[in-house]
Order: C-alpha cells, then sequence, then structure tokens
C-alpha cells in the first residue's frame, strides 16, 4: 500500500477549494435521486466516512468524480446499498496501480473529459449536478455522444462500468464488495470450495445460505496480487 | 553462441494437451524424450476459486511467452489489421491448456472424416461450398476409434456412450459413431434446469444426452471427484478433478525415467542439418540460449505458433520455412464458429452459481450430417449445449434483454431479480477450409525477441452464416420449449480473429501437394519432423477438438515408437 503523496494532499485541497465551500463536505452539494425517481438515498457524507483512507493512485479530485459516477451506476435505493458501500471505487484505485495499471492512462484523461463535458453541456462540475444531470451526462457518455474524449466516450463508460462490476461483485480480497454487498444483491450463495449433490439441491429449493467468504480466508491457495 | 546439449531421441515442443500425451507412449517404449515447455508446472495451490484472476485478468499470471506473441487478425487479406488483443486465448504451463479449459472430451462424428465423399454422394459435388479447399480425412473414425479409447481412459473422461459396437443406447448420443465400450466413468451429476431442459428436448422430438467431460464424476486414477465449485471456467482444478495432461500421461511419463520436462524453454526455432533433415531445436531461458540437438522433433504447440515455428525456421533445404516447400504451411486454417450463441430469460431461478461447463445437455440431432440437407442451403451443422457455470460478475454483466438500461436503478432491480435466470448457449458449428483464410507471419508486430507473430487472414463465409442462423433457429425453439420468456441471439461471424478451437496449418493427407503431414502426423518433406495438434486436422465437425488431437497425437507417438529407426535422424 502506498501513501497519499504530499502532492495529492495539495491538490485535493485546491479541488476542494474550487469545488465547494464547505471543506468537509466536500459532496453534500447535490440533491440525491434514484435514476427513475426512487428514494432519496443517504446522505454521501456517511458514504464519505466510510471511504478515505489514502489513496493509492487516483488524485483525490479523480475519486470525487468517480465516487460520483458509481454512485449513477449502481445506485444506493430501495433494493439497498450499491457501488458506494461496496467501495468499488477502493477496488479501482487499488487496482489502477496493479492488474489495472494499464488503464491508470484512461481514467486519467476520461475523468477530466467527462468533467470538462459536464461543465461545458451541463454548465457545472459533474459532482455538482443534480443525479439527473448526472444521469443525462452518463447517458451521453455511455452512447458515445459526449464530446471532448480521448476516442469515442463510450469506450470509457464500457471501461468504467466494467471495472464498476469488479469492484461490486467481485471477491473482496481485491477491496471492493465490502460485507458481500454485491453478492447479496444478486443472491450469490458464496464462494465454496465443494459443493455436494445436497447442497446443489438445497440451493434448487432457496434453501442454501450465503456463507460470505473470500476465496483466500483458507490457507487451502497461493494468495494472488491483492493489486 | 548457445550452448548445444546433449542429444536426445526426440524432443517435444510444448507440453500441453497433446505434447502431454506424446510423451507417454514414447517413453514407455524406452524412448529417451525430452519436453520443452514455455511455462512451469503449477499446482492445485495456484487454482484458487477467484473470478477477478481467472476470468477478468488472464489468469495466470506465471510466465507467458504466449502473452507475448499473440497473433493479429483480420477478415481478408485486403482488410485492416484489427485491435490486436491483449490475451492469448491459450496459455503456458505444464499441462498447457488442458489446466484450464473447459475440458469437453468428444469424439468426432463418422461424417466429419469424409466431408467431401459424403456430401457427393447424398447432395452431389454441387453442394461442396466453392472455393472451400475441404478434403476427405486420409482414415475415417475406425482408425482413430482406439487412440480416442486409450485417451478416454488414459486421462479419464466421464460420460454416457449412445453406441458401443453398432448397440444404440438412448441415454447417450445416438449420432456418434460406433466405439468399443463404455465411457470410464459416468456422466456429471445434473441439475433441476439441465433435467428440465432434457425433457423440453425429448417432448420436442429430439436426443438429449449429457455431454463427456475430461473431469472425474467418481474418483478415478487416485484422483478426486468434481466438486462442482464453479470455478472451472478458465480456472484450473483444486482437487485435480480436471484430467489436464499436468497430472495425467505428463507424470506417468516421468515415472518411466525416459521424460525430461524442461520449463521456461522458450523455442525459437528449429534447426535443420546439412542433410536436410530438422536436427534439433533452438530455446532460450532467460536470456541464455540453448540448442537441443534430437532424432526426431516433434512440434506441440498451438495451431498459431506450430505455423510460426515452421515459417519461422528457414534453413538452405527449406528457405521458405520448414517443410514448406509446397507452401501449404499456414493454409487450409479455420477456426470453429463459436459465436453466435443465444441466450434466454426464464421466469424462475436456473440455479447455475455452481457446476461447470463440461456439466450440461447437448443436443445433436442439427449437427454434421445428422439431417436432411437436401432443402437447405449449406452442408454441416452445429451442437447445441447449455451448461451450469454462472458467477457474480459475469452475472452481473449479463444480457438485460433490451428490458431495462445497462445500469442505474432499473438496471440494479433487474440484475436483483434475474441474475440466476439467464441462460446461454454454446453452439459449436462445423467450419470449413477456404482457399482465401489462411496463417502467415505479420509484417510488422513482433514479439520481445525480434520475430514476427503469426496473423490471422480468415472469415466465416456464407455455409458457416447459413449453419448459425439455421441452429440459432433451432435453440430459441429449444428454449421456447423449456419456457424461456426472453431470447436474444449474438451475431452471426463475420472475422474470425483469434480462437481456442482452431485448426489447419499443418493439414494432414496423402497428398503432399495440398498437406503438410501425411497420414501419420510426420512431414512430407522432412520425415523425422512430427506435428502434433488440431494444426493438422482438415475438418472440425461441431464439438471441441481436444479429444481428436490427444488420440491424433497418441497415434502419431505409437507409430513413431515403432518405426523410430527408421524415421529417426542419423547422425550426418
Amino acid at each position: 500500500m502506498t501513501f497519499i503523496s504530499r502532492r495529492d494532499l495539495l491538490k485535493r485541497a485546491a479541488v476542494l477549494g474550487a469545488a465547494t465551500p464547505v471543506l468537509h463536505e466536500p459532496d453534500v452539494a447535490r440533491p440525491f435521486q434514484g435514476r427513475d425517481g426512487g428514494p432519496e438515498r443517504p446522505a454521501l457524507q456517511t458514504a464519505a466516512a466510510v471511504r478515505r483512507e489514502p489513496l493509492e493512485n487516483l488524485t483525490a479530485g479523480e475519486m470525487d468524480i468517480l465516487d460520483a459516477v458509481v454512485a449513477r451506476l449502481i445506485p444506493t435505493d430501495a433494493n439497498g446499498p450499491g457501488a458506494t458501500e461496496a467501495r468499488a471505487t477502493h477496488y479501482i484505485d487499488r487496482a489502477l496501480g496493479g492488474a489495472l495499471a494499464s488503464s491508470r492512462p484512461a481514467y486519467t484523461s476520461g475523468l477530466a473529459a467527462l468533467d470538462r463535458y459536464a461543465r461545458s453541456s451541463r454548465g457545472a462540475a459533474f459532482t455538482q449536478l443534480s443525479a439527473t444531470d448526472q444521469d443525462s451526462v452518463l447517458i451521453d457518455v455511455e452512447t458515445g455522444a459526449a464530446t471532448g474524449f480521448t476516442g469515442s466516450s463510450a469506450v470509457f463508460f464500457a471501461l468504467l462500468l466494467n471495472h464498476t462490476h469488479q469492484g461490486t461483485f467481485g471477491d473482496p480480497y481485491y477491496g471492493g464488495n465490502a460485507n458481500f454487498i454485491g453478492w447479496d444483491l444478486i443472491s450469490y450463495p458464496g464462494v465454496r470450495t465443494m459443493v455436494t449433490a445436497a447442497e446443489q439441491q438445497q440451493l434448487e429449493k432457496h434453501a442454501l445460505k450465503p456463507n460470505h467468504k473470500s476465496a483466500y480466508e483458507t490457507d487451502m491457495f497461493t494468495k494472488a496480487s491483492g493489486d | 553462441m548457445a550452448t548445444t546439449l546433449k542429444e536426445t531421441d526426440v524432443v517435444i515442443i510444448g507440453l500441453g494437451a497433446v505434447g502431454g500425451v506424446a510423451a507417454l507412449p514414447l517413453t514407455q517404449a524406452g524412448i529417451e524424450v525430452v519436453g520443452l515447455e514455455a511455462g512451469t508446472w503449477l499446482t492445485r495451490r495456484d487454482f484458487a476459486p477467484d473470478e477477478l484472476r481467472n476470468n477478468y485478468r488472464g489468469w495466470p499470471q506465471g510466465v507467458q511467452k504466449a502473452n507475448q506473441e499473440i497473433p493479429t487478425s483480420r477478415a481478408t487479406a485486403s482488410s485492416p489489421t484489427a485491435p490486436r488483443g491483449s490475451i492469448h486465448p491459450m496459455q503456458n504451463a505444464v499441462g498447457g491448456t488442458s489446466l484450464h479449459y473447459w475440458a469437453q472430451s468428444w469424439r468426432l462424428n463418422p461424417w466429419d472424416f469424409k466431408v467431401v465423399s459424403e456430401t457427393k454422394r447424398r447432395y452431389g459435388a454441387s453442394r461442396i461450398p466453392g472455393g472451400s479447399t475441404v478434403e476427405d480425412w486420409p482414415f475415417g473414425l475406425d482408425e482413430l476409434e482406439p487412440y480416442y479409447d486409450k485417451v478416454e481412459y488414459e486421462i479419464g473422461v466421464s460420460g454416457q456412450a449412445g453406441n458401443i459396437d453398432g448397440k444404440l443406447d438412448p441415454r447417450g448420443n445416438p449420432f456418434e459413431g460406433p466405439r468399443k465400450r463404455a465411457y470410464p466413468m459416468p456422466p456429471l451429476r445434473g441439475t433441476e434446469f439441465l433435467e428440465k431442459m432434457a425433457g423440453a428436448a425429448r417432448s420436442l422430438g429430439w436426443h438429449p444426452f449429457p455431454g463427456p467431460a475430461a473431469v472425474n464424476s467418481r474418483s478415478y486414477q487416485n484422483r478426486s471427484a468434481c466438486m462442482y465449485h464453479g470455478f472451472c471456467n478458465r480456472g484450473g482444478c483444486h482437487v485435480d478433478a480436471k484430467n489436464s495432461t499436468a497430472v495425467t500421461t505428463i507424470p506417468r511419463a516421468q515415472a518411466t525415467g525416459k521424460l525430461k520436462v524442461v520449463t521456461r524453454a522458450h523455442v525459437t526455432t528449429i534447426e535443420v542439418g546439412s542433410d536436410g533433415m530438422p536436427s534439433g531445436v533452438n530455446y532460450v531461458t532467460d536470456g541464455t540460449e540453448y540448442f537441443q540437438p534430437a532424432k526426431v522433433v516433434l512440434v506441440a504447440s498451438f495451431t498459431y505458433e506450430n505455423t510460426r515455428l515452421l515459417l519461422l525456421s528457414k534453413s538452405k533445404a527449406f528457405p521458405d520455412g520448414l517443410s514448406n516447400n509446397h507452401h501449404q504451411v499456414g493454409r487450409h486454417y479455420f477456426s470453429h464458429h463459436q459465436g453466435a450463441g443465444v441466450s434466454a430469460l426464464f421466469p424462475f431461478n436456473i440455479n447455475a452459481w455452481y457446476g461447470l461447463p463440461a456439466q450440461g445437455i447437448a443436443v445433436d440431432n442439427w449437427a454434421d450430417d445428422n439431417f436432411d440437407h437436401g432443402p437447405l442451403d449449406f452442408i454441416g451443422g452445429g451442437n447445441l449445449w447449455v451448461y451450469s457455470d454462472r458467477r457474480p460478475i459475469g452475472a452481473a454483466g449479463m444480457n438485460t434483454f433490451g428490458r431495462v438500461p445497462n445500469w442505474g436503478s432499473q438496471w440494479k432491480a433487474f440484475v436483483k431479480e434475474n441474475a440466476d435466470r439467464s441462460n446461454n448457449s454454446y453452439i459449436q458449428k462445423s467450419t470449413l477450409p477456404y482457399e482465401d483464410n489462411f496463417l502467415d507471419l505479420d509484417p510488422v508486430a513482433k514479439d520481445p525477441l525480434g520475430y514476427p507473430v503469426c496473423r490471422v487472414t480468415a472469415e466465416y463465409k456464407e455455409n458457416e452464416r447459413r449453419i448459425a442462423a439455421f441452429t440459432q433457429d433451432k435453440m430459441e425453439q429449444w428454449y421456447r420449449e423449456a419456457g424461456a420468456i426472453a431470447i436474444q441471439r449474438a451475431p452471426v461471424g463475420g472475422a474470425m480473429g483469434v480462437s481456442t478451437h482452431a485448426y489447419g496449418g499443418t493439414r494432414m493427407g496423402d497428398n503432399p501437394e495440398t498437406n503438410v503431414v501425411n497420414r501419420w502426423g510426420f512431414s512430407h518433406e522432412a520425415p523425422n519432423l512430427g506435428v502434433l495438434g488440431a494444426s493438422v486436422m482438415g475438418t472440425s465437425g461441431a464439438h471441441n477438438p481436444t479429444l481428436t488431437a490427444q488420440a491424433l497425437a497418441w497415434r502419431t507417438a505409437e507409430h513413431l515408437a515403432k518405426n523410430f529407426n527408421a524415421i529417426a535422424r542419423r547422425r550426418s
């Protein structure tokens, strides 16, 4: 694990200073409403308090945008917690220094382009937009209609969505899927090293309880690189 | 300068699915074998149930020569080269891709060996698609049957026989050619959903049966039965129940004392002596160059690397590449049309979180020439396959059947309800070789040692696209019969790209004008050079290639063991 650099601290302060006068609550400026008018999600400062160990690869400014994006991709809503609580961005931040390192340049340019596009087309930084406007920006990015990206914005969107899935539904060993939020959402009964015929039948009778285990909780396996 | 090592009887390039098989009959006959493998040993501790690593990060993170020489591809000679992939479809390790493949272990059907003569006999010569270079194999299924049998018992295959010596068993595949005896193990277990699919097929009048798998349905040869834990798809087995050559034939060959396994050996070229015969193999390990002299060279890498290695091995006797004086190396290339599947959504859970892709129900009614093509406009067909295989990240990326967007609250509600309610079929469709589909060396892309990588120039033609549309219709009919409420079809293929089911490039046949190797798998031009793998196959059939490639490898190795002095190079 690397610690946040002094440069990043300074950058973060600058970004917060520019984005909002409320330094200790950087993300509260926008209303939280489901994409289709669902119930309000918990205020983001709760989620912000959950994360906020030192960033490993992304800058604080990039992380703020990414947090806001994944909160729309897999929102917290009537169906329970989403990518925010699963800490998908923590997974991405860590992996960008390891297995996903080749995507680091795409995040640098893509997140900057997304924010520029939000400002030019909707008049405010992405994190400052309403959920509805954030969604409409993301639809533009998804369909390739957003301008200012290196190549098609759709490619960047596909990357973001894929990595958000990885961070929400991947093994918690890699830093996401906190408290097995992703696996519970889709009723995945859990990683097992053996599934008997009786257990398969229990599953078929909706009687197999999720076991909430990471692949690496036992010492059966050589640990993969956690990055 | 390369260090010259002690001469061996046989050097095998690649100890994977086929090289690992060939080593056994050779060493059992007392022949000294050196196996050069680019990867390393992996063991059950390396095979964690880890979807991110297996399915998203190009597992394993070991020595991957293959990933440094991923082929380039384009549809036709006038098309632009497609963006190059980042992960080679096959892997380097002792056992090769047999460590993490799906382990479907099919025999070909009788028709696959006689596509030309059977098509002419039944429908007329005009039904051979224009531009195809397809030939009959130099022998029929009966010649290969004893070798299928040996491999099935030596490595262990679970399955239900459908035809033992002409006696049909309705529990198995009624279209399979006769076999001498049953599989060594019963089929893998069923699930509620697979039983439902089998029932739906029967109610359509079709003949469903459990497919064969190189996975233990019960303890076999002191190795465990399958644990059905759900991480077999691009994952190695944590209990050695998947019968890769790394846990079967290779250790047995080592036990003879005649097999030397050399790992991390990056083979660059095959050397040819002044007598015009291959004399050994050059390889590099961690920057140090070695020359391994051998009386016989067996090339057993993958289809792309087999062709590439021959084309890179230029000599006075073979100025255009080894065994390429007839310019057939790289020709008659094709890959299975594996895409163009069909997905279905059901109004109930499928309970597919556990299982493996080789655990499933097959229908062969629409494969090969198992149905009358008289009124149709194509030859061949496809094997329909449904199986039990699902993991969480993949489930989250499920097809939404046009019902909701791919993200946001509607999507979240959809996956919450439906993550375990979709099913993807796998339809393997027969593909033919054509004049203008081929492999060669890329003029631009090189590996880190400076050698050109392989280039694929190939597209699916009208015959393949018609098979795809036809079999998609059948698959949709099957899903609807089982209660599917939504269906989505994947696009029918254009460019072939780089595939795990790649055939040809060093085709086997009696005519040296159109084939690289003879009916025994040895070069028409360089008689002490043998080629192993699906690269010698002239047709694909509608089933996975591995067992056929392994049966051919056993047959080539046995032929070599019996005729060693006639085939081996004498010191010149």
